[in-house]
């Protein structure tokens, strides 16, 4: 695929004796948004620490914009223009909301109009500019998590089911502000497990199992086919809103 | 370009990172709880000091090790030998600038202090470099292995300063202007170098400080100790981070062993290793990676381990091990915890 910014091929992954990842092989197109959907424990979070580098990958090879990733270290697969959203957040709780996004801003200081369009995304972070991460609530500090990817213009951005145990009202602001991402032309592969959130946002869907991808094709065709979702998934996405 | 400023005023609550007053306050209780157990005004003051003295020499050596167990998850039981090391240093000035020591001026004085300051920071930080390098580097991940491999550098580098300096205690003296006592009142004294010490140890906190909360390198430590992998997620290099805390710990611990040895005015290669258990416990009771709970955990011990040498000196040996207790009972993970630890 000559528009492919990402692409897995026959990536394997052990954690411990444990075999993961079972043979990847997932091509995420530049620009978009790319969902990662499957039951838990079928290898979502792993594909994503996989591709960062934060856990090592036994087998195969992950390209990211032409160039072989799969051996670098962390911090350099982040400098090649890739952003990470973890699941548990990960913020610094005891750093305030300014310095969490001085630290993710690694080209140099905090400029006005970065965070005007930080701001404009997540209005509550303006309001808690001065006060400890680890005192938001857990949208605003998820928000914080994504703003962090956000600060700085970035290839690719890794997001970790960024709903999961959200109040549906911030989960609805949570997807306006995704897409407003998406109309700036980010391309994001997002693991989700919010159905109706994955549905609204993705033009291209992955469905994991058992550590390998099992169906790789267009949202709107998954969405529309009834058959397809129970097949790869045991549930229609019209019954997860 | 410049950092964007904050928004508006109204709408920020600035420095709202609450500080916990808790420790700080029983600190501070315990001191005063002690001036009727000692009795006379005068004797609590000249105990106080003395702890205030010992507990800034304490912080000063086990603030580099809580870095280095915050950031990296590493035992080094090493640190110790950074210590002794750092005072034997400065017996490179202290003999052939004996003039200075003994000359009344003060300028020679003070002049001859700082160079052994600075000479074995110097030393004391490259050679931690070399000890990240050679011993703890392959045993990262391996706690066992960290214990094992950084006592066994600890035997190693104590038995080399046997055959650098001998085996027998060296004396020291203390620069003469910063010998003998000044009076703070009516039968009140305290001794010169132990205020010297509590100087040179608050200027190290404040330099921390400004460090850790006002450079990009303080925030990364800060975030380091929090959370090394998303540290490395954002693009930083965490090793190359940790090598320079590690190179900081241990110069700062080298500075630990001039003031130490100063204070001692004895030198043995087992110095280090003496007041290594001492870290533990300030480290362990602050909170692992907590510079705060580094620094009041240090004047806890310190003030404790003074009033019960005074009060009941045969309860002094374990006074400290009971505190660690007391306080791990309180507070399983030390009175300053962070997060991730």
């Amino acid at each position: 695929m000559s528009d492919a910014l990402l692409t897995l091929e026959g990536v394997h992954t052990h954690i411990g004796r444990y075999h993961i990842l079972q043979g990847v092989d997932l091509v995420v197109p530049r620009g978009g948004f790319t969902i990662l959907l499957g039951r838990n424990g079928a290898g979502k979070t792993t594909t994503l620490r996989t591709i960062m580098g934060l856990w090592r990958a036994s087998q195969g090879t992950i390209r990211f914009a032409g160039a072989d990733v799969t051996a670098r270290p962390t911090p350099d697969i982040a400098s090649a223009g890739i952003a990470y959203v973890p699941e548990n957040m990960s913020i610094f709780s005891g750093l305030t909301v300014r310095e969490n996004l001085v630290l993710a801003a690694r080209a140099g200081p905090l400029q006005a109009g970065k965070l005007e369009r930080i701001f404009s995304l997540f209005p509550a972070l303006e309001r808690f500019y001065g006060l400890a991460a680890g005192a938001l609530s857990g949208g605003q500090k998820q928000m914080l998590s994504i703003a962090r990817a956000l600060i700085e213009p970035r290839d690719l951005i890794l997001i970790d089911e960024p709903t999961k145990g959200l109040a549906p009202a911030i989960v609805t602001n949570m997807i306006r502000a995704f897409r407003e991402v998406k109309k700036a032309g980010a391309t994001v592969l997002l693991v989700e497990q919010n159905f109706m959130a994955a549905r609204m946002l993705g033009d291209t869907v992955a469905v994991m199992d058992d550590g390998r991808i099992v169906h790789h094709g267009a949202m709107a065709e998954l969405a529309a086919d009834h058959a397809l979702q129970h097949r790869l998934l045991g549930l229609h996405l019209d019954t997860h809103q | 370009m410049t950092d964007a400023a904050a928004p508006g005023k109204e709408e920020v609550r600035v420095g709202a990172a609450p500080i916990d007053w808790i420790p700080i306050v029983l600190t501070a209780t315990v001191a005063l709880a002690a001036l009727p157990l000692v009795g006379s005004f005068s004797t609590w003051v000249t105990l106080t000091v003395a702890g205030l003295a010992m507990g800034m020499m304490i912080f000063i050596m086990a603030s580099g090790l809580t870095l280095v167990f915050g950031l990296m998850d590493v035992i080094n039981f090493g640190h110790g030998v950074f210590i002794s090391v750092g005072a034997y240093v400065s017996l490179l000035v202290l003999w052939p600038l004996s003039g200075w020591v003994n000359s009344p001026s003060v300028a020679l004085n003070v002049g001859v202090f700082l160079l052994c300051i600075l000479l074995s920071m110097a030393a004391t930080g490259l050679f931690g470099w070399a000890f990240e390098r050679v011993i703890v580097r392959p045993v990262y991940g391996q706690h066992l292995k960290q214990i094992l491999v950084t006592m066994g550098g600890l035997i190693v580098v104590e038995q080399l300063i046997h055959v650098f300096w001998g085996p027998s205690p060296i004396t020291i003296a203390l620069p003469e202007s910063f010998r003998g006592a000044i009076a703070l009142g009516p039968g009140m004294v305290a001794e010169r170098y132990r205020l010297i010490a509590v100087a040179v140890g608050l200027v190290v906190l404040i330099a921390m400080l400004v460090i850790l909360n006002r450079t990009r390198i303080g925030l990364l430590v800060r975030a380091g100790v929090e959370n090394p992998e998303m540290v490395e997620a954002l693009g930083y290099h965490i090793r190359r981070l940790f090598v320079g805390v590690f190179v900081a710990g241990s110069a700062l611990a080298g500075l630990g062993g001039v003031l130490w040895g100063f204070y001692q005015q004895t030198l043995t290669a087992g110095m280090g290793l003496q007041v290594l258990v001492l870290i533990f416990i300030v480290v362990i009771i602050g909170g692992l990676g907590s510079i705060g709970g580094c620094f009041i955990g240090s004047l806890l011990v310190a003030l404790v381990a003074n009033y019960t040498a005074f009060l009941e000196p045969k309860i002094a040996l374990v006074s400290n091990i009971g505190l660690m207790l007391i306080v791990l009972l309180w507070r399983p993970r030390g009175l300053y915890p962070v997060a991730g630890h």
